[in-house]
């Protein structure tokens, strides 16, 4: 079966010849037309909205976005912020990125009209330190949105009023989770609060309720504005609704970003048909489905099961090419949605390398407040390092596994569990690689290996 | 130190976007290292005192965001992604490539003052890997032939710029 057609909602304007990031574009392309009618409505109708979508989050976690804004506390007195996770720093993960470039007033007037919908009355967009370009565009739009009133004081007359600026971060992956972030914006190192008791619903920015939403969530709720909630939800599948975009990067013939009704398409689909396949001559041996932190595929293994469809529970049992992408099937096979970064390894890659090369990043990227995160992702990094340096031990493997075992569920944040899971799966998966590395490291490496570590 | 004028109004400016002058911290740090070049003890005072903080608190800062520099680099700041992306379509190899074209090793800068190679973490572009971030400007698919036309360019540039033998 062929792979069904992209339906572009988010990415409708990337790429498109002529378009560009300036508001007199965006408003010829109707702009900004939803914020004006959203002004007008009740707030919690908006919220209403949200919920009957069942958009979930695209962030990685896949939290459902009106649930979150549900847990809200409207009661406090406190201001109520909302802060636009702009972090983009799942390695894989390249949506936010090309929304902000060409298509920044989408993000705006998203953000706007759920500020409305949540009385908010400021708001900030975290963006990566690395993204100088995006941020400038960003405060250009912004500026723009505001000298036409759809950001400021008494927005298009209606007496509501509404500030967004701009915070750049500065090369800190944890800055993507929203505590980190959160302190990170009140300007402290950006080390992950405990929860309970910082929900950020409840204790966010300066102690007050904040919402945290990334870029892609904030982009459907525009559309979910647009349209309402009940038509969201007939795009997609149930519980996965609306569009999904995918980043898929490493060896196929055709990486980028493709967008889908959510559910509606399969990993072969997507890699084969979409992507054009392996590169020529070679096959593809592993995929991480859901940004680095995911646990990694393995084709050729099955994933087998009981699942629900409609009212009946039927048996599954899918090779890698028969997953579809949605959070739920890919959580079924134990893995995760995540970020959408599709991450594609073929028959030329080690994968004690490629472990090696994932380690180097979350050791670099911990926070250092927890010892079973701190020692521990340096630990496994030194194991994978020394594994490809040629000093391997026939008990790395077991070790490796081990120590990742003690990571996860012992720790503040989930980077805990990000930086445990690819090495679980790596040796749960690979196991024949690891295990016999100390007796093949001596072999030399052929001419097209490729250099991960 | 020595800012601009602008950076010294832009400084006044951030601080008003929040409603806790600490929040400023990372604003003025980027907009102090791009008038500078880089963040001088000096500098962590200076900003402490502005936004009634103790220098503790901006350096710590300062030593937990690896974009802040505690000493000058090289005119042109070249970062490589290493990330595993990147490094699945070649990212290793174009680091090789201009640590050879400029004569550096990672992390420093060349003798003659003009760039400075570094890896960093993953660029979110991971689709047009290998992908190298010069200054502000990203560039994508940057294999070794397109990392030694980036070099002579900049080499060029250099020779322009430099001053005459006398
Ligand atoms: C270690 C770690 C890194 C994260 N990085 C990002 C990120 O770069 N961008 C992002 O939007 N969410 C990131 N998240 C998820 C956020 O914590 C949060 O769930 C998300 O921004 C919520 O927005 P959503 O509900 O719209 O998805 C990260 C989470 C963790 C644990
Ligand atoms: S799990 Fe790691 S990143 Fe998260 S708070 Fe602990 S040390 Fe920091
Ligand atoms: S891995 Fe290099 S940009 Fe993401």
């Amino acid at each position: 079966m062929p792979a069904p057609e992209q339906r572009r909602i988010i990415f409708q304007h990337i790429d498109e010849p002529g378009y560009t990031n300036d508001i007199d574009c965006y408003i010829r392309n109707g702009g900004y037309e939803v914020l004006k009618k959203a002004v007008t409505r009740k707030p919690e109708e908006i919220i209403e909205e949200v919920k009957k979508s069942g958009l979930r989050g695209r962030g990685g976690a896949g939290f459902p976005c009106g649930v979150k804004w549900g847990l809200v506390d409207r009661k406090s007195g406190k201001p109520i912020y909302l802060i636009v996770n702009a972090d983009e720093s799942e390695p894989g993960t390249f949506k936010d990125r090309y929304i902000m470039h060409q298509d920044p007033h989408q993000l705006i007037e998203g953000t706007m009209i759920s500020c409305f919908a949540n009385n908010v009355k400021q708001a900030y967009i975290y963006i990566r330190g690395e993204m100088p370009h995006g941020a400038r565009i960003l405060e250009k739009a912004i500026a723009e949105a505001r000298a036409k009133n759809f950001v400021g004081p008494n927005i298009l007359g209606t007496g509501y009023s509404c500030e967004i600026f701009v915070h750049r971060g500065a090369g800190a992956y944890i800055c993507g989770e929203e505590t980190g972030l959160i302190e990170s914006l009140e300007g402290k190192r950006a080390n992950p609060r405990i929860k309970p008791p910082y929900f950020p619903a409840v204790l966010g920015l300066y102690q007050c309720p904040t919402i945290v939403n990334n870029v892609e969530t904030l982009c459907h709720v525009k559309f979910i504005a647009e349209h309402g909630g009940a038509e969201y939800a007939k795009i997609g599948t149930p519980g996965n609704t609306g569009t999904r975009i995918f980043c898929v990067s490493g060896h196929v013939q055709r990486p980028g970003y493709y967008e889908f009704p959510a559910g509606t398409i399969t990993m072969g689909q997507l890699l084969n048909d979409v992507c054009g396949g392996p590169l020529p001559g070679r096959n593809f041996k592993a995929v991480i489905p859901g940004g680095s932190s995911a646990k990694v595929l393995r084709f050729g293994e099955r994933y087998k099961g009981k699942r629900k469809v409609g009212a009946d529970m039927v048996d599954y049992d899918w090779g890698v090419e028969d997953v579809p992408m949605d959070f739920d099937s890919l959580a079924m096979i134990g893995s995760m949605g995540g970020s959408g970064g599709v991450i594609v390894m073929d028959d030329t890659v080690n994968m004690v390398e490629a472990l090696a090369n994932i380690n180097a990043f979350y050791s670099h990227e911990s926070c250092g407040q927890c010892t079973p995160c701190r020692e521990g992702s340096l630990w496994m990094k030194k194991i994978t390092t020394r594994m490809v340096h040629g000093d391997a031990r026939p008990q790395d493997g077991a070790l490796l596994k081990s120590v990742a075992d003690q990571i996860p569920g012992r720790t503040i944040c989930a980077f805990g569990e990000a930086c445990s899971w690819p090495t679980q799966s790596f040796y749960l998966k690979f196991k024949d690689e690891f295990d016999g590395y100390a007796a093949t490291k001596k072999q030399p490496k052929p001419d097209n290996a490729l250099e991960l570590v | 130190m020595n800012l601009k004028p602008e950076t010294l109004q832009r400084i006044d400016e951030v601080i008003t976007h929040y409603p806790v002058k600490r929040s400023a911290t990372l604003p003025l740090l980027h907009l102090i290292q791009e008038d500078v070049g880089f963040i001088s003890d000096e500098t962590i005072e200076w900003i402490a005192a502005k936004l009634e903080l103790q220098p503790i608190n901006v350096y710590e800062v300062v030593t937990f965001y690896p974009m802040f520099r505690r000493k000058p680099i090289g005119r042109r700041h070249i970062k490589v992604c290493r990330t595993l992306s990147c490094a699945l379509s070649g990212g290793y190899k174009t680091c090789e490539t201009f640590k050879e074209q400029f004569g550096v090793e990672l992390g420093e800068t060349s003798a003659d003052g003009e760039v400075t190679v570094e890896f960093v973490e993953c660029l979110a572009s991971c689709g047009t890997a290998p992908v190298v971030l010069i200054d502000d400007d990203l560039h994508e698919k940057v294999d070794s032939a397109k990392a030694r036309e980036i070099a002579a360019k900049i080499k060029a540039e250099a020779a322009k710029n430099a001053p005459v033998a006398r």
